[in-house]
């Protein structure tokens, strides 16, 4: 898989990414703001299982910064939370490759949360949020939103699951 | 202002003005499909309104007049009318605990850190973050936002702190024995040097007198529309632009201005009660 060097150029994983970021500060209504899925996590963790050897942790760092910029949280917020997932994704990314679908599901499950954990940890070190059990919600939405991600991203490879 | 965040704005300005497109499509579709007899309706709607309004400005001119002459006799400063620039929100704050606004001027408009935010009905928030070509905006409705107000019938003044919901303001530090009631009307005060004064800011939607408290509960509407304006004004005030040396020499652009007013306004009305709550929810920013 890993010899084949036309799938493995940049274009798409920049495309994907900045769709995702748009997509992360696109204005819904007030209810759907609590289940928004966590898109950039969700693009990034498929880029790293796909080209493990391009993209990795100092990619989610920046993609990170960019994103804490874009929503206005504490600078490396949401960098560490993704540089942290990157990395994890990064040890593990043989064995989500050959999982099934609804595992592969419950491992993001797994990351998505992480990645939660980490940005409410540094929220509320630096200023008050409340908190409620809403605030999770997004990580389930996530999760169900993988399978979406990797048949679109697939298809942007050229219907290529990894 | 942050260096980091301030290059980093021109890459995410962009990224807002994308994801603004779908909604002002959709706004741009519904204002050119409306029937005739909406636009009719409208029409005669507006026309009326200008005509109460023109009558309202009659009076106006010599009640301004008047009220020039009456500070005068109290050697008051003048009133002097603020100008405006008028904004566009391109986008909203993702994070549903966190009530911020993204409008399409920056910097490059002359737009300052503190500068005061409003749309026709009301007080909105202040701008605490600019860069190049977009700004952020904190609403008033925000849990650590906090804005010196006072009841437009008999000055009484209080703090008015954010609730984490949109249509809520809690008036904190109120004594039991205050003349506040349901309906009056909140009109920011200035006293925290930040926003201008006499903009409306809420109405005063409950009032308990609670035994066990040591304080009353006072709640407030906002009078802006916190979540549907799209249009909204910025405000070059004079005590803005006074406030600007101070408002970019660091941590203070961030944190709320009524720190310091929430410890000179309240302290000629609050009982010597029992201690006070802690203040952190009004000091407390960013």
């Amino acid at each position: 898989m890993e010899i084949r060097a036309s799938g493995d150029q940049l274009g798409p994983v920049i495309v994907s990414l900045l769709l995702a970021a748009v997509l992360a500060v696109v204005p819904v209504p007030e209810w759907a703001t609590g289940v928004r899925p966590a898109w950039v996590p969700l693009v990034l963790i498929y880029w790293v299982i796909a080209m493990p050897h391009r993209i990795g942790v100092m990619t989610g760092w920046s993609v990170g910064l960019l994103l804490d910029a874009l929503t206005g949280a504490v600078l490396g917020q949401n960098a560490l939370g993704l540089a942290l997932i990157a990395y994890i994704a990064y040890v593990l990314h043989l064995r989500i490759r050959v999982f099934p679908v609804w595992q592969q599901c419950l491992a993001i499950l797994v990351l998505v949360g992480f990645y939660q954990l980490v940005s409410i940890m540094v929220m509320r070190a630096v200023q008050i949020t409340p908190w409620t059990f809403w605030y999770w919600a997004s990580v389930l939405v996530s999760a169900l939103a993988w399978p979406l991600v990797t048949l679109g991203l697939g298809y942007l490879r050229g219907r290529r699951v990894f | 202002m942050n260096p980091v965040r301030f290059s980093l704005s021109v890459v995410t300005a962009p990224i807002h003005y994308v994801a603004n497109i779908p909604q002002r499509l959709l706004s741009w579709s519904a204002e050119g499909m409306r029937s005739r007899e909406d636009l009719e309706d409208e029409n005669l709607r507006l026309q009326s309104e200008v005509l109460v309004l023109k009558r309202r400005v009659q009076k106006l001119a010599s009640t301004v007049a008047e009220n020039t002459r009456l500070k005068e006799l109290m050697n008051a400063s003048d009133l002097l009318d603020d100008q405006v620039l008028i904004a566009e929100i391109i986008g909203v704050d993702p994070d549903p605990y966190r009530h911020e606004a993204i409008i399409d001027k920056g910097a490059r408009d002359n737009v300052y850190v503190g500068q005061a935010v409003l749309d026709a009905e009301g007080l909105m928030g202040q701008v605490i973050e600019v860069g190049l070509l977009s700004s952020r905006v904190l609403l008033i409705s925000d849990i650590s936002h906090g804005l010196p107000v006072h009841v437009n019938r008999n000055g009484v003044r209080a703090i008015a702190v954010g609730s984490g919901k949109l249509d809520l303001l809690n008036l904190i530090h109120v004594p039991d024995t205050a003349d506040i009631a349901r309906g009056d009307l909140l009109v920011s005060s200035g006293l925290g040097g930040r926003f201008p004064k006499g903009y409306p800011v809420g109405v005063v939607t409950k009032v308990e007198h609670d035994p066990g408290r040591p304080f009353a509960l006072v709640e407030a509407k906002p009078m802006a529309n916190l979540d549907r304006s799209r249009h909204v004004l910025l405000v070059f005030s004079e005590e803005g632009r006074r406030m600007l040396p101070l408002a970019t020499g660091g941590e203070a652009a961030s944190v709320p201005p009524p720190a310091s007013a929430a410890a000179a306004a309240p302290e000629s009305e609050s009982p010597p009660g029992p201690a006070a709550p802690p203040a952190e929810e009004v000091t407390d920013g960013d």
